[in-house]
């Protein structure tokens, strides 16, 4: 266990090396985008993507993770896992507070734990194993697991895990508590200002626990619910970072080739967004599984990736994203064959029925992906009826089951036990939810691999039962796969220093600097 | 004239009352709740989240008794709380109305101005080039989409010249005051509206050439000519002033039109506006936060509406204010 911890501080101490190859410059303020408009900018209410880009700033959690998704310290600085793999012990630094000037303590962590279970349904799954936690000091925390969790050393990033100020919720109504307004964590940066509609500032926190950190000022982020406009702000130097889905895709390679834009497709490998078509499992043409695999192979991804993604991203070639832990190649292949996926629709006895496709209502790039569904399912003879809906609508039908083949894309955390599972497991076949088993896909083998793969505990042990799992789970194809996506992050290239983890600018800017 | 106010009020509230019951029902009628939208924004959820979000919104209870606790808000000026934005419907208004209202007068006059000044050219040198060329000028703004212009503008005086900014309501982190305050947010109002403006002021370009087309034929003109007055005040005091009341009508049902136009433009331009928040609301099935903004520039229709009733008879004396 030992080598495991000097491991992590080996990686950690290893990457704050390369971060720091160029002495980095203190002041200054960047202009960054953020689309949609946050609805709240307190983190254990909120747990949208625009909430934990602006205020993975303001708050933090216990661990970070490398882009190899190994943990780094946070806001614990050191961590120790029992050789049953049952206790998690949690040192965290010393001298940290919020930015109300009380201090950081371990009542703040399980306060924080308490307080998710009740607003956050990630963390009230990633906790379930959860017997007790114990505060031996104000720096430790331990959790005492019922049975060994696979995954528990991922659930400790801000967005899964932020901390939460005990002094400030404790027997308060949470949703109502006026500090929501004025959010307060522990951050490299402080809330300042928000008006709505235009743009939120954040000011650097002068306290903040690591000497000299964060090197910028402040942080604005600007308002602007057009994706051209967007672009047009960034063109015309009015703000210097586009995190990741703010442009439409065609846009990419024009503003990449303006003088001094750097781009990057690094920062995405913990949420892994990983892209498929839902194949309602339970009736219609989709139920069949020859059909599904017809499907499979009547989709040209490459095309997809090359030019509605402009080479962004990689073909997915099964459940897991390549960059999450025990991703396996070693699956049956589909490339791209209509003649086969012909074949296939005959021997599944498909008469051409009318099967509905919803395309994901997020813009352009995806209307344009729907059509080229749409074409590639026409050319092998199946007969495709584009639904348009918007976001509203898309979440009703899917989470209703009320689809025939329908595109998502979906985050998966890292670790197959956390964000691919719940996909396929039987036990999570519930309405109301456009994350999980929204196929209805019933396989009691996979439901098993699934559960054993989560609470084995060593990564060896873990292994095998993803291997299983993702060759059946490509032969079965309860959803087609599409594309690892790739959300590129355009920049000045004088902002140094911006992605340094695995979430990216997801994870605050308390390493950026700007070379002036 | 107080008791004609105060009759089109009454009347006013009624139509108003109207207007909030079928949006109420019209919006719950489109697919999804806001319950389903933020448990979609979550990238995770459980049905335990969505119930609690239905929950806490009033959304668990019956349609007629959500309805009737909406009207019994309204009834005492509560517009209610927005479900994603967490405020007061009302406090979310007032923030940005003014922008709306800034952006919505500004085009309305530049419409009005332009529009009476190319229709009385247009008219004054009917079946010259100079009437082609208006017409055309008209009719090109007219017949293109808002959002397309808007972004041609922003193209134009943004990227290519970049004479104006292309986004926002101020330069953010400048911290102007005073003239200089002004002078930047008079920048940034210049595109969006311009864009609306234009689009407006074709018809009543149209309606002004058509309308002193038609004065000019009636027996009144032809008596102050023979009275021998000249041209330029005959135009003036009795073409136009006689041709105005068709373009004052037409400016009075338009109104509730341009808060439809701010709703591109402001999304467009990242003006912060009643119109984003209208358009936002709507996607979001932000069900209070959009009733209430309709309800709103419902009652800012109302009162254009009577306003323009009132400025008839300025306009033209003969008309009396029936009550």
């Amino acid at each position: 266990m030992l080598k495991r911890v000097l491991l992590s501080l080996m990686v950690a101490s290893a990457l704050s090396t390369a971060a720091y190859a160029q002495e980095p410059k203190t002041g200054g303020m960047i202009n960054a985008v953020i689309q949609p408009e946050p609805p709240g900018l307190m983190m254990g209410l909120v747990q949208n993507g625009p909430t934990q880009m602006v205020s993975g700033n303001i708050y933090e959690g216990l661990l970070r993770y490398s882009p190899k998704l190994e943990p780094l310290p946070g806001l614990a600085e050191s961590w120790n896992v029992s050789e049953d793999g049952k206790t998690y012990t949690f040192k965290l630094r010393k001298g940290v507070t919020w930015h109300d000037g009380k201090p950081f303590t371990s009542a703040d962590v399980v306060f924080s734990i308490e307080f998710l279970k009740q607003t956050h349904p990630r963390a009230r799954s990633n906790f379930a194993q959860v017997d007790k936690i114990e505060t031996p000091d104000d720096s430790t925390v331990i959790f005492n697991l019922k049975e060994p969790f696979g995954p528990f050393l991922g659930v400790f990033e801000v967005g899964s895990l932020p901390m939460i100020p005990k002094h400030l919720y404790e027997g308060t109504d949470f949703k109502t508590n006026p500090a929501n307004n004025t959010p307060v964590g522990t951050g490299p940066f402080m809330f300042k200002e928000w008006q709505k509609g235009s743009f939120i500032r954040l000011v650097k926190n002068p306290n903040y626990y690591i000497k000299g950190k964060p090197n910028l000022d402040e942080i604005y982020w600007h308002v602007i619910p057009d994706a051209a406009a967007r672009a047009v702000a960034f063109e015309t130097g009015k703000v210097d970072v586009l995190p990741g889905g703010s442009v439409e895709n065609f846009d990419v390679p024009r503003l990449s080739k303006l003088k001094n834009v750097c781009v990057t497709g690094a920062g995405w490998e913990f949420f892994s967004p990983h892209s498929w078509l839902w194949l309602n499992n339970r009736q219609g043409p989709t139920a069949n599984k020859k059909f599904r695999q017809a499907v499979m192979y009547a989709l040209d991804r490459n095309f997809a990736k090359d030019v509605i993604w402009n080479g962004l991203g990689n073909v997915a070639t099964g459940p897991s994203g390549s960059s999450i832990k025990y991703y396996s190649s070693d699956v049956p292949k589909y490339d791209y064959d209509p003649a086969k996926a012909k074949a296939l629709l005959k021997e599944a006895g498909y008469n051409g029925e009318k099967v509905r496709l919803l395309p994901l209502p997020y813009g352009e790039t995806w209307q344009r992906w729907a059509e080229a569904v749409r074409q590639n399912l026409q050319d092998v003879g199946i007969n495709v009826d584009m639904v348009a809906t918007d976001v509203a609508g898309w979440n009703q039908r899917t989470s209703e089951w009320d689809y025939d083949i329908a595109f998502t894309y979906v985050y998966q955390y890292g670790d197959p036990a956390l964000g691919v599972g719940r996909t396929y497991v039987s036990s999570q076949i519930l309405k109301g939810n456009p994350f999980n088993n929204v196929e209805g896909y019933s396989n009691p083998e996979i439901d098993k691999l699934f559960a054993d793969g989560a609470v084995a505990f060593s990564d060896s042990a873990r292994k095998p039962f993803y291997d299983k799992a993702q060759k059946i789970l490509v032969d079965d194809v309860p959803v087609a796969w599409l594309l690892e996506l790739q959300f590129p992050t355009i920049t000045r290239c004088n902002v140094k220093n911006l992605i340094t983890t695995a979430i990216g600018v997801n994870d605050g800017f308390r390493d950026a600097w700007l070379d002036k | 004239m107080l008791a004609f106010i105060a009759q089109r009020l009454a009347k006013a509230i009624v139509v108003l009352f109207a207007i909030v019951v079928l949006n109420f029902m019209l919006i719950r009628m489109a697919p999804g709740d806001p319950a389903v939208v933020m448990a979609g924004e979550a990238g995770a959820s459980d049905q335990m989240f969505v119930n609690q979000l239905r929950e806490k919104f009033g959304l668990d209870k019956p349609l007629p008794e959500q309805l009737f606790i909406y009207v019994k808000g309204i009834a005492t000026l509560d517009l209610g709380f927005s479900f994603r934005q967490q405020a007061p419907v009302s406090q979310l208004i007032v923030e940005r109305l003014p922008a709306t209202l800034l952006l919505t007068l500004t085009a309305f006059a530049i419409s009005l101005l332009l529009g009476i000044l190319f229709g009385t050219l247009a008219a004054r040198f009917a079946g010259t080039w100079l009437d082609t060329a208006v017409t055309i000028f008209s009719l090109i703004f007219y017949a293109t989409p808002l959002f397309w212009v808007a972004l041609m503008a922003i193209l134009l005086f943004s990227v290519a010249v970049d004479w104006l900014p292309s986004f926002g309501y101020e330069t953010v982190g400048a911290n102007y005051t005073g003239l200089a305050h002004v002078l930047d947010v008079g920048a940034h109002l210049i595109l969006p509206a311009t864009t609306i403006g234009l689009f407006f002021m074709a018809t009543y370009s149209r309606m002004t050439r058509a309308s002193m087309l038609e004065v000019q034929r009636h027996d009144f003109v032809k008596t102050a000519r023979a009275k021998g007055l000249r041209n330029a005040v005959i135009q003036r005091r009795h073409v136009l002033r006689n041709a105005l009341l068709p373009v004052v009508t037409l400016a009075g049902l338009q109104a509730g039109t341009l808060v439809g136009g701010a709703v591109l433009t402001e999304t467009v331009f990242a003006w912060p506006g009643i119109g984003r928040l209208m358009y936002e609301a709507l996607l979001q099935r932000d069900y209070n936060l959009l009733l209430g903004v309709f309800v709103v520039c419902s009652a800012m229709v109302l009162a254009f509406n009577l306003i323009t009733d009132l400025i008839y008879r300025s306009v033209d004396p003969r008309i009396e204010f029936a009550s």
